[in-house]
C-alpha cells in the first residue's frame, strides 16, 4: 500500500471512530440547543407554542422573554432556592458517600463487588417508582411519621407532616443522587496507595491528620467529579418536588416544565432553560478550575504513577 | 544498655510463625542490618519495631521503655519505605516539612530545618518540585530527608535501594554510609541483598524462617558462617560435607564423597565420625595447570566444566573425577590475557588447610 493510500485509510478509520459520536452530539445536543436558543427570542403563540417566525414580511425576534426574566425577581429567587437545594443535596451526598466509598474501597475483594452491586441496585427499578415509594415511607400513616410525631408529642410539639415538604424533597434528592457520589469517590479511593497512610502515621500524623492531610486532598478529583454528577441534575430536577414537595417547594425545573406544558409559554421556558444550562456550565467550569488549582501540578493520572 | 532491645519477639500469622523468638540488642549510632531471603521475617520484625504490627510474644524496648503502648506516630523512629511513599500532592518541601508540622514545630523554624535536611541528602534547590518530577534516586533521598528532619533516634529502612538500578544503588550505598556517619542516627536496615548488607553494616543479623541464624560483623558473617544456611546465603561458596575421620592439632580430616579426604583447620572439637561441612570460598581456591611446587594441603585434579567471565574475575566450575563440582575464582589481573582456561581444560585445584571454614552439624 502506498503512503498516500495508508494515510487515506487511517483518515477514513478516524472518521468511522469519531463520526457517530460527533453525529450523535450534533443531532441530540447541538441542534436542540440551537432550537431552544432560537425559541427564546420568539413570541409565544396565541394558543401556546410559538407565533410564526416571519409575520407580514418581518422577522419576529425579540428580547421580551429575557426582559421578563430579569424584571420579575420571583424567577431569580427560585433559581437561588434551586441552587441551595442542589448545594445542600451535594454536601449531604458527600457526607454520606465518603464513609461508604471508603468502606467499600477498603473491604476485601469478595465483599467489594457485592457492596458496589448494592449501591447500583436502585438503578434496576424505575426512577419514578422509587420516588413514589418515598410517598409511602414518609406518608402520615407510615411508621416513620408516627414515630417522629410520637416523639414530638412527648415534647409537647404539634405533629408535623413529613410528606409534601422541603424535608421530603431533600431526603429524596439525596437518596436518588447518592450513587452518583459514591461511584466516583470509590473509583478514586480504591486507587490510593496505603503506604502513604503508613508513612504519614510513621511521620507523626494521627488518624484525623492522616485523613485531612493525605486521604482527603488526594480524593479531591473524585469529590469534584461526584459533586458535578450530583449538583447538575439536582439543580434542574422537577419530578421529585412535583411528587413529594408542597406548594412552596417548586424548584426551577418545575417552573420550566410549567412553562412548556401548562402555561405553554415556550420562549420563556427556553429562557429559563438557557439560564439553567449556562449556570450549570459556569459552575462546572469553576469547579474544574478550582480543582486544578488546588491539586497543584500533579493530575490524577500522575498521582497514580507516583 | 543498648538503645533498641528486641527481647524474645514472636509473631504468628495463623499457623505460620513469621518471627520466632528473636532477641537482638542494637546500640546507639549503629548501622544494623536484618538480612535474609524473602519471607524470613525481617520486614515483619521491622514493622513491629516501627509499631505497625505488635508482637504476639516478647518485648521491644527503646532506651529501656517498652514500646507496646505506643502507636507508630508516637514512636521516635522513622521508616523509609521501599516504595518511598512520598505524598504526591505535596512538593519536596511539603513532604519534608510534614513531620515537622505533625510535631508542632513553630512555623518560623520549619523552612530552615527543611533546607538543612535537603542539604543533608544533597537536594538543595529541589524544594519546589513535585515527587513525579524526580528520578528514583532523588525520590529516595527525599524519603530519607523527610525521615531524618526531626532527628529521630532510630531510622528504619525497608529495602530502600531495591527499586534503583545497580549503578545508582552503589552510589546510594556510599551516600548512606556517609549520611549515617554524619547524622549519627541508628540505622536498622532490611535487605535481602547480601552484598549490600556486607558493604553497609556494622553488624548483620542473618535471618531464616523467622529466626536469627547468625549475628555478627560483616567479615565474620562472610568468613566464618556458623551454619550451612548462612554460608550458602552469603556470597558464593563450596560446601563440602562428610564425616570426620581424623582430628589432630586443630586440623580435622573429612571424608567427602566424590572428593576424598579434605583437611581443614578449625577451633572446634568435632568427634571422629560426626558429620560436618567445609565452607570454602571460591576466591580462596587456587586453580592452575599444575599444583604449585610448595605442595598445598588439599588438591585435586579436574576439568573445567563451565566458566563465567565476569570482567574483573572469571568463575570456573571444575568437575572432579568423583563428579563433585568445585567453584574457583580467578582475578583477570594479568595484562593481555582475558581468560586463563577454556571449558574442557585439565586443571588442578588446591587450597590451604586454613582456607576453608568448618561447620559442625
Amino acid at each position: 500500500m502506498s503512503v498516500v493510500a495508508a494515510r487515506t485509510g487511517s483518515r477514513l478509520g478516524r472518521w468511522l471512530v469519531s463520526g457517530p459520536p460527533t453525529l450523535y452530539l450534533i443531532v441530540f445536543f447541538a441542534v436542540p440547543s440551537l432550537i431552544m436558543v432560537l425559541a427564546s427570542f420568539r413570541t409565544p403563540g396565541e394558543f401556546g407554542g410559538l407565533a410564526p417566525l416571519v409575520e407580514e414580511g418581518k422577522l419576529d425576534l425579540n428580547l421580551e422573554s429575557y426582559a421578563r426574566f430579569f424584571s420579575e425577581s420571583v424567577y431569580a429567587q427560585i433559581f437561588l432556592k434551586s441552587f441551595w437545594y442542589a448545594l445542600l443535596t451535594t454536601l449531604l451526598c458527600l457526607a454520606l458517600a465518603y464513609p461508604l466509598a471508603s468502606l467499600i474501597a477498603r473491604s476485601s475483594k469478595r465483599y467489594r463487588d457485592l457492596l458496589l452491586l448494592l449501591v447500583i441496585l436502585p438503578f434496576w427499578s424505575n426512577f419514578l417508582i422509587r420516588v413514589y415509594a418515598w410517598m409511602i415511607i414518609l406518608g402520615p400513616n407510615a411508621a416513620l411519621a408516627k414515630t417522629v410525631n410520637g416523639v414530638l408529642a412527648w415534647f409537647g410539639h404539634e405533629p408535623v407532616p413529613l410528606l409534601f415538604s422541603a424535608f421530603a424533597v431533600l431526603v429524596c434528592l439525596v437518596y436518588v443522587h447518592l450513587p452518583f457520589m459514591v461511584l466516583p469517590l470509590y473509583a478514586n479511593l480504591e486507587k490510593h496507595d496505603l503506604a502513604l497512610l503508613d508513612a504519614a502515621q510513621d511521620l507523626g500524623a494521627n488518624a484525623w491528620q492522616r485523613f485531612w492531610r493525605i486521604t482527603f486532598p488526594l480524593s479531591l478529583p473524585g469529590v469534584y467529579a461526584g459533586a458535578a454528577l450530583v449538583f447538575i441534575p439536582a439543580f434542574g430536577i422537577f419530578a421529585i418536588p412535583d411528587i413529594l414537595g408542597g406548594p412552596d417547594d417548586s424548584l426551577i425545573g418545575n417552573v420550566i416544565k410549567q412553562q412548556f406544558l401548562e402555561t405553554r409559554d415556550w420562549p420563556f421556558g427556553s429562557v429559563l432553560s438557557i439560564v439553567l444550562t449556562v449556570t450549570a456550565l459556569v459552575l462546572a467550569g469553576l469547579a474544574a478550575w478550582v480543582a486544578r488549582r488546588n491539586l497543584g501540578a500533579p493530575s490524577s493520572a500522575k498521582e497514580s504513577r507516583a | 544498655m543498648a538503645l533498641l532491645e528486641i527481647q524474645n519477639v514472636t509473631r504468628r500469622f495463623g499457623d505460620f510463625t513469621a518471627v520466632d523468638n528473636v532477641s537482638i540488642d542494637i546500640d546507639a549510632g549503629e548501622f544494623f542490618t536484618l538480612l535474609g531471603p524473602s519471607g524470613c521475617g525481617k520486614t515483619t520484625l521491622l514493622r513491629m519495631i516501627a509499631g505497625f504490627d505488635l508482637p504476639d510474644g516478647g518485648r521491644i524496648l527503646l532506651n529501656g521503655e517498652d514500646l507496646v503502648e505506643r502507636p507508630p506516630e508516637r514512636r521516635p523512629m522513622r521508616m523509609v519505605f521501599q516504595s518511598y511513599a512520598l505524598f504526591p500532592h505535596m512538593t519536596v518541601e511539603g513532604n519534608v516539612a510534614f513531620p515537622l508540622q505533625m510535631a508542632r514545630t513553630p512555623a518560623a523554624e520549619i523552612p530552615a530545618k527543611v533546607e538543612s535536611a535537603l542539604e543533608d541528602v544533597r537536594l538543595t534547590g529541589f524544594g519546589k518540585r513535585y515527587p513525579h518530577e524526580l528520578s528514583g534516586g532523588q525520590k529516595q533521598r527525599v524519603a530519607i530527608g523527610r525521615a531524618l528532619v526531626t532527628h529521630p533516634s532510630v531510622l528504619l529502612l525497608d529495602e530502600p535501594l531495591a527499586a534503583l538500578d545497580a549503578k545508582l544503588r552503589e552510589e546510594m550505598q556510599i551516600e548512606l554510609i556517609n549520611l549515617q556517619k554524619e547524622v549519627g542516627i541508628t540505622f536498622v536496615y532490611v535487605t535481602h541483598d547480601q552484598t549490600e548488607a556486607l558493604a553497609l553494616s556494622h553488624r548483620i543479623a542473618v535471618m531464616n524462617k523467622g529466626r536469627v541464624e547468625q549475628l555478627d560483623e560483616p567479615s565474620k558473617i562472610y568468613g566464618f558462617p556458623k551454619t550451612r544456611f548462612v554460608a550458602d546465603f552469603i556470597g558464593h561458596i563450596n560446601l563440602l560435607s562428610g564425616s570426620v575421620s581424623e582430628r589432630r592439632d586443630g586440623v580435622v580430616t573429612i571424608d567427602v564423597a566424590g572428593l576424598g579426604a579434605v583437611r581443614v583447620a578449625t577451633g572446634s572439637q568435632p568427634a571422629v565420625g560426626s558429620r560436618g561441612t567445609i565452607a570454602l570460598r571460591p576466591e580462596k581456591i587456587h586453580i592452575g595447570a599444575k599444583t604449585p611446587s610448595d605442595s598445598a594441603d588439599n588438591q585435586c585434579r579436574g576439568t573445567v566444566a563451565e566458566l563465567l567471565y565476569m570482567g574483573d574475575v572469571t568463575v570456573y566450575k571444575v568437575a572432579t573425577p568423583g563428579d563433585t563440582r568445585i567453584e574457583a575464582l580467578l582475578a583477570n589481573s594479568q595484562s593481555g590475557r582475558a581468560k586463563f582456561f577454556e571449558v574442557g581444560d585439565a586443571v588442578e585445584v588446591s587450597w590451604a588447610v586454613d582456607a576453608g571454614h568448618f561447620i559442625e552439624e
